[in-house]
């Protein structure tokens, strides 16, 4: 590689990773946020209240409140909305691998079964 | 991943008079390889928690001989815990959004408050351990014993040790004895500080408030 391609090439890195840097969202933003995650987790405790009767519906209502806490706090707080998908593919990818092997290993113990 | 060999250095002068060397290495990705190592390892933390609470929901219902999960958990605590650690994540990204901005002084006192809060998630931690033990439940009495210990034990190592980086990295800014780039030196403190929040957003659900 030249000398002049090999200094583009190293502009062209820096511009991108100072490009990653210029997505900083307001402390107001992340001040929103964490009201929302409040509430939802008041939601979610608000269930241990819940007469016995609804827990069918209280199992599914609480995986769900966990997965948006989950996602708004990886997402936002982590930065990986504003960031390289690279780092989301790092991240998920043992995210996903986890899930996948534990799910095996669950139903292999029959975890699954009424 | 191979480094490109060309640095570019910024000198600039910092408010003590002294020179804050802020070297942006230029990697063949334009990403920051810290940055890339830190999101590697936090993939493979999902694989150990993972093992821990697929465990814990195996053996959630194996405690013949002791008390079980409806009879020992003080959800209301519990709750307080969950929130208190939740707020630290604010607290984490305000400081990173301080350090971004190179406001020294705003970046140590969150990083202050978000210790504090971790340390009070692992004093509420401790007390629910020991009552839990004088009711009984103890890490040899039954597999729920063993596992819910294991599970939470590991999680309370983790913030604890996110305390400790936190207190360190705020002696770090304090002596002025970051080196490189100190917003991402905050932010990689960060995203292991708001990894261990995430745990707990699962341990809170699946072992606490989803009824056995």
């Amino acid at each position: 590689m030249s000398a002049t391609t090999d200094h583009a090439a190293q502009a062209d890195a820096v511009e991108h990773h100072h490009a990653h840097d210029e997505h900083v969202p307001s402390d107001g933003y992340f001040i929103k946020i964490a009201i929302i995650l409040a509430i939802v987790t008041a939601l979610e405790t608000s269930t241990y209240w819940w007469p016995d009767s609804m827990d069918s519906f209280a199992t599914p209502a609480l995986l769900i409140m966990m997965a948006i806490k989950f996602f708004m706090i990886v997402s936002i707080f982590m930065h990986l909305k504003f960031d390289s998908k690279i780092f989301s593919l790092m991240f998920y990818m043992g995210l996903v691998l986890a899930i996948g092997v534990y799910l095996v290993f669950l139903f292999t113990f029959q975890f699954f079964r009424p | 991943m191979a480094d490109i060999a060309v640095h570019e250095e910024d000198h600039a002068h910092t408010e003590h008079g002294g020179y804050d060397d802020h070297v942006v290495h230029a990697t063949s990705t334009g990403l920051s390889n810290n940055k890339l190592a830190m999101w590697l390892f936090l993939g493979s933390e999902c694989l150990l928690f993972g093992g821990l609470i697929s465990t814990y929901m195996l053996y959630r219902g194996r405690h013949e001989g002791g008390p079980g999960p409806s009879q020992i958990f003080d959800i209301p605590l519990t709750s307080v815990s969950s929130f208190i650690l939740l707020m630290s994540s604010l607290t984490m990204v305000l400081a990173v959004n301080s350090a971004k901005r190179k406001d020294d002084r705003n970046t140590n006192l969150w990083l202050v408050v978000t210790a504090l809060l971790g340390a009070l998630f692992v004093g509420g931690q401790v007390y629910e351990f020991t009552a839990f033990y004088q009711e009984g439940l103890g890490f040899t009495t039954s597999l729920f014993g063993s596992s819910f210990y294991t599970l939470t034990g590991f999680h309370g190592v983790h913030v604890t040790v996110g305390v400790i980086m936190l207190l360190a990295l705020v002696g770090a800014i304090t002596r002025n004895r970051v080196t490189g780039d100190k917003a991402e030196v905050v932010e990689m403190v960060g995203l292991y500080w708001h990894f261990v929040d995430v745990v707990w957003v699962i341990i809170f659900t699946l072992v606490y408030l989803i009824p056995s």
